[in-house]
């Protein structure tokens, strides 16, 4: 299992991300100017500023040639995870409906949240960022919920930024991209956090056997 | 090319401003929107409308509006 | 021009004769300009270097001392830990965000200057009392600026303090401190070597950011609003650092670099000067050759320009090519703007004619150093101002009497100087990097069982070297105004004591001193006796101090700000999943108070809400301190407490109240045993000093700490629903969910009108 894990000037979890990557296989950087994935097997967009989150989060990033190369790896069923600003950028390059925007309180927050999966399981995973508010106009949503699409809800009482419908993450109609604010890989070692963050890197795994 | 939150599209932004303003003694103000501005020079007009929807604006989200400062 | 040029500059006549006798001839507007800058007191440290003097900088695990970019001690596996703070305050209480976020980019860059990845921020912030519009817009921007300066460049932010006293109205205080890691084969230093090596300057271009005070040497009258063109205000770019520090980083790894250099106060001149002077080589800079954001800037501008996102590296000519390349693929300037010489002087050219030729050693050592008159001030000097009624009154209603201790608890808990910062640590990321074991404060970066989050320092594994670190920063003004020599010596004993409570033992300090006026002999007063302070305690302790930084002149027409020593202090530990939280596990433990403390009123927090602050201060035992920091931190390491808390703001009550609050289980004690040392009830309550730690555990266990100048006081019991403390007819019961409304009450505070 060869993970790719995309770096854009800007980017900052994305160390983080590959230490994830490998504890269940292998993984290596992808920087943004690479045309070529070479032959991963998943790809990760990770989190942090890239670009400085200038003009919009994810605007430039989604132009890149590394983009590109993963649009077309999306088109072919190839597994796509986008965390933080990964889904922002994956927003911005219509590979998943809706967009980010500005937490409903202005602030930057980074705490611990309970999210829901889509059977109901809970996980603990902790979210960072300033522009998480999930958006979409009221049809696009219903069409979503309608198709399965919503993959993690923030549980009753936890949504940190006002997102629509309490919807932390989402995937595309055909499932193999997945889009989600919180970092599961800042909850993949119980020294720094919980472990919950596993199960979803498990889970894109799972989607490649 | 002004760019602004759609309508209906909450904007705390525009309602932190409008909540500010009179305690600053600004009465009678209303429907803030905060936005961005973006200026530049360009030799083909005609493509500008593009640049703002592929790259400056984001179509779901925002709306925009371009301007000629200097036609010349 | 109605004065000469040199005052409007803040030279004196002396010091514009003594420049005139080191050139042999009057010095053309950029030479003044240079020499303005680089004899301010900022650069030059006038007024503290002789006493600074006094500092203890050796040790066997410093790797780099005062002098370089900023401090590093050897924490084995061939790493090294880089560290340093530096303040940013005139800037911040112009434009808190800007300044704050500036703060935190120039230290970032002091610590990849010398090869060390940044891994963690912490920030020292002090403001005048919330009730002030202005301090809530100086805490909030301040706040918002390191969080979108660090957040955005990722690196987490792991600890802090925020006080708020009436002495800092005028002058907030915003200190900023980063840690770094480096493999010490990647180390670099500073000093320019090699005679025909190319100097480059790398990352943004250079605009008139921070020229303001030279501006009266500008040969073109700027008309009315042209104000813009001369920003007093600089702005920070966070990606534009990023991608810097990547860059640096990797030529530093790749071998590439002879020297580096950051760019911050007085820009090009100092960096300059300060590399040639570090090599004993001279300079040459062709300001033509500088990316500029403003075109027709002038040569005096270009040179004392503090533009951010800047530094300033010396490479072999062979090596060029490669350097240039690696900025370009991390889209950061590079241009060779000059070399180095063996001339001795720093010259400056345009298109190869000469603007300025001065000799580096008058530049950068050339600065008379000035003896401070100290005086002793006849009494308390500051405000004092009785607000305990009102203060009991807003937590525990109109009819509460203050003088019930259970009221005054619940006062000095919303205290906003005691009080939960979770509101401003919740703003920062304190996660990237896959560090953050322990967050300082409470609330986990990822979030465990409550009781397990709290801490009183950051911890950070190291896995490069098979090991942690654990780093705090603390300060005090109060304290060092009621007395600078003992309040100082208190800061870094709470330091040290920090890092205890998370199993780490010191390796290194660095300091912030941030004063009033030393040419008046009061600030002069204090600044002689902290630093005095500052020595003994290290000496005492065996810890060196491998860097820092002073800021002068904090002062208005009403005064000078508290004398504020503030502390920074890297420790190392062996296994980062050994160590203890500070709030209560387990009902049923039994709690202690491990240590010499023997609490007083005065400089307290409760000393202050009745307006009954005034001089002195006990003298701390630092022996006895540093025997108890010792047993505390191989209690921690050998797994033996259940949690450890130190004793500060707000004395042993709200150390006790913090525990439970943080375990969620409350405790019952009696302070009964503190009679032994000659303390009040009150005293025993909300009185403050150092040497204290509550720790809980196994009772046996922690009556075994106790020996060899070691004293353990058993108070009690982890249990109930309350904070139950006897204390003779002081006794005070209060309900854990009452000290926890008190105690989270910062951010209702803050809202507008409140």
């Amino acid at each position: 299992m060869l993970w790719g894990v995309l770096q854009f000037p800007g980017s900052c979890d994305e160390r983080d991300a590959l230490h994830a990557c490998r504890l269940s296989g292998e993984a290596r950087l992808v920087w943004h100017e690479e045309r070529d994935l070479g032959g991963v097997d998943a790809v990760v967009v990770p989190g942090g500023f890239s670009y400085g989150d200038y003009l919009r989060a994810g605007a430039i990033a989604r132009f890149s040639p590394a983009m590109e190369a993963v649009a077309e790896f999306a088109a072919g069923g190839g597994p796509v995870l986008g965390i933080c600003n990964g889904f922002q950028v994956l927003c911005e390059a219509g590979l998943l409906p809706g967009a980010l925007l500005v937490n409903d309180d202005l602030r930057f927050v980074c705490r611990q949240v309970e999210l829901l999966d889509e059977v109901g399981e809970r996980l603990s995973i902790p979210v960072k960022h300033g522009e998480g508010r999930y958006w979409a106009p009221d049809s696009m949503l219903d069409e979503i919920e309608a198709r399965g699409q919503v993959a993690f809800r923030y549980a009753p009482g936890q949504n940190p930024n006002g997102s629509a419908r309490n919807i932390a993450g989402v995937t595309n109609e055909a499932g193999n991209v997945l889009g989600l604010m919180p970092h599961p890989e800042h909850a993949v070692d119980p020294l720094t956090g919980s472990t919950d963050g596993l199960r979803i890197f498990e889970a894109v795994t799972g989607s490649t056997a | 090319m002004l760019i602004r939150p759609k309508e209906g599209i909450l904007d705390p932004q525009g309602k932190a401003v409008e909540r500010a303003l009179p305690a600053l003694g600004f009465e009678g103000i209303e429907h803030v929107r905060v936005g961005r501005m973006v200026e530049l020079e360009a030799d083909d007009p005609e493509r500008l409308a593009e640049l703002c929807e592929k790259l400056l604006a984001n179509p779901l989200i925002e709306d925009f509006e371009i301007e000629t400062i200097d036609g010349a | 021009m109605d004065q000469p040029a040199h005052r409007a500059l803040g030279l004196t006549d002396a010091e514009y004769e003594l420049i005139c006798e080191k050139l042999d001839r009057e010095p053309n507007g950029v030479e003044l300009a240079m020499f303005s800058l680089l004899w301010s007191e900022h650069c030059a440290y006038k007024h503290s270097r002789k006493l600074l003097r006094r500092l203890p900088t050796e040790g066997e695990r410093v790797v780099m001392g005062p002098g370089e970019n900023a401090g590093a001690v050897d924490i084995g596996g061939g790493c090294a830990v880089a560290f340093k703070v530096e303040s940013h305050n005139h800037p911040s209480a112009v434009e808190p965000f800007q300044g704050a976020a500036t703060g935190v980019g120039g230290i970032l860059r002091d610590v990849f200057a010398l090869g060390a990845r940044p891994i963690a921020i912490l920030d020292s912030l002090r403001f005048g009392e919330l009730g002030s519009v202005r301090s809530r817009h100086l805490l909030d921007g301040a706040v918002r600026g390191i969080g979108h300066y660090g957040n955005s460049i990722g690196v987490p932010t792991v600890g802090g303090e925020i006080y708020f006293e009436a002495p800092y109205e005028h002058n907030c205080l915003v200190n900023a401190m980063c840690v770094g890691l480096a493999r010490q084969k990647d180390m670099v230093r500073a000093a320019a070597v090699g005679v025909g090596n190319a100097v480059v300057l790398m990352g943004a271009s250079t605009g008139r950011d921070g020229i303001g005070g030279a501006s009266v040497l500008a040969s073109a009258e700027l008309g009315d609003g042209d104000e813009a063109k001369r920003p007093s205000v600089q702005i920070g770019d966070p990606f534009e650092e990023s991608k810097l520090l990547e860059c640096c980083l990797e030529l530093l790894k790749r071998g590439l670099l002879v020297s580096l250099q950051d760019l911050g106060a007085a820009g090009l001149t100092s960096s300059a000067g300060e590399m040639a002077a570090a090599g004993g080589v001279g300079i040459d800079i062709d300001v033509a050759r500088v990316p500029l954001r403003e075109a027709d800037m002038e040569p005096f501008e270009i040179m004392v320009s503090e533009s951010q996102e800047r530094m300033l590296a010396v490479v072999e000519p062979s090596r060029l090519s490669e350097v240039l390349a690696v900025c370009q693929k991390w889209q950061t300037g590079a241009t060779e703007i000059g070399a180095v010489t063996d001339s001795g002087r720093v010259r400056v050219l345009r298109d190869g004619e000469t603007v300025g030729d001065v000799p580096v050693e008058a530049l950068v050592d050339g600065c008379p150093l000035y003896d401070l008159s100290p005086a002793a001030p006849e009494g308390w000097i500051y405000p004092n101002e009785d607000v305990l009624a009102g203060r009991v009154a807003a937590g525990a209603g109109p009819d509460a009497d203050p003088a019930d201790p259970a009221a005054i608890l619940r006062a000095l808990l919303a205290s906003p100087s005691v009080a939960s910062k979770r509101w401003a640590f919740g703003q920062y990321d304190s996660l990237v990097g896959s560090r953050t074991v322990r967050r300082a404060g409470e609330g986990a970066p990822g979030g465990r069982p409550a009781a397990r989050d709290t801490a009183d320092a950051a911890v950070l594994q190291i896995p490069e070297a098979g090991n942690a670190i654990a780093v705090s920063i603390d300060g005090n003004g109060r304290r060092v105004a009621c007395d600078p020599y003992a309040g100082t010596v208190e800061a870094v004993l709470e330091c040290a004591q920090n890092l205890a409570c998370a199993g780490a033992e010191p390796l290194g300090l660095t300091n912030c001193l941030n004063f009033g006026n030393p040419e008046k002999p009061t600030p002069a007063w204090q600044l002689d006796r902290a630093i005095a302070g500052l020595a003994d305690a290290c000496e005492a302790l065996g810890v060196p101090v491998v860097g820092g930084n002073v800021s002068l002149y904090n002062e208005g027409p009403e005064g000078p700000i508290y004398p504020t020593p503030v502390v920074g202090m890297v420790g190392e530990l062996p296994d980062s999943g050994r160590t203890a939280p500070s709030a209560f596990a387990r009902e049923g433990d039994a709690i202690a108070l491990l240590g010499p403390l023997a609490p007083k009123l005065a400089g307290s927090e409760l000393a202050k809400l009745r307006g009954e602050l005034d001089i002195g201060l006990p003298q701390p035992d630092v022996a006895a301190v540093a025997a108890a920091c010792a047993a505390v931190r191989e209690a921690v390491r050998a797994g033996v407490l259940a949690s450890v808390h130190d004793v500060s703001d707000g004395g042993l009550a709200c150390a006790l109240a913090e525990a439970a609050i943080g375990g969620g289980i409350g405790c019952r004690v009696d302070l009964q045993p503190l009679r032994s040392r000659g303390c009040s009830p009150e005293e025993a309550l909300f009185g403050e000093g150092g040497g204290g730690f509550v720790v809980s555990g196994e009772r046996g266990e922690l009556e075994s700490l106790a020996g060899d100048g070691v004293a353990v006081l058993l108070l009690g019991q982890v249990g109930g629903e309350a904070i139950e403390i006897a204390a003779g007819e002081r006794s005070l019961s209060l309900e854990l969910g009452a000290a926890e409304t008190a105690w989270r009450s910062l951010p209702e505070q803050l809202e507008p009108g409140s």
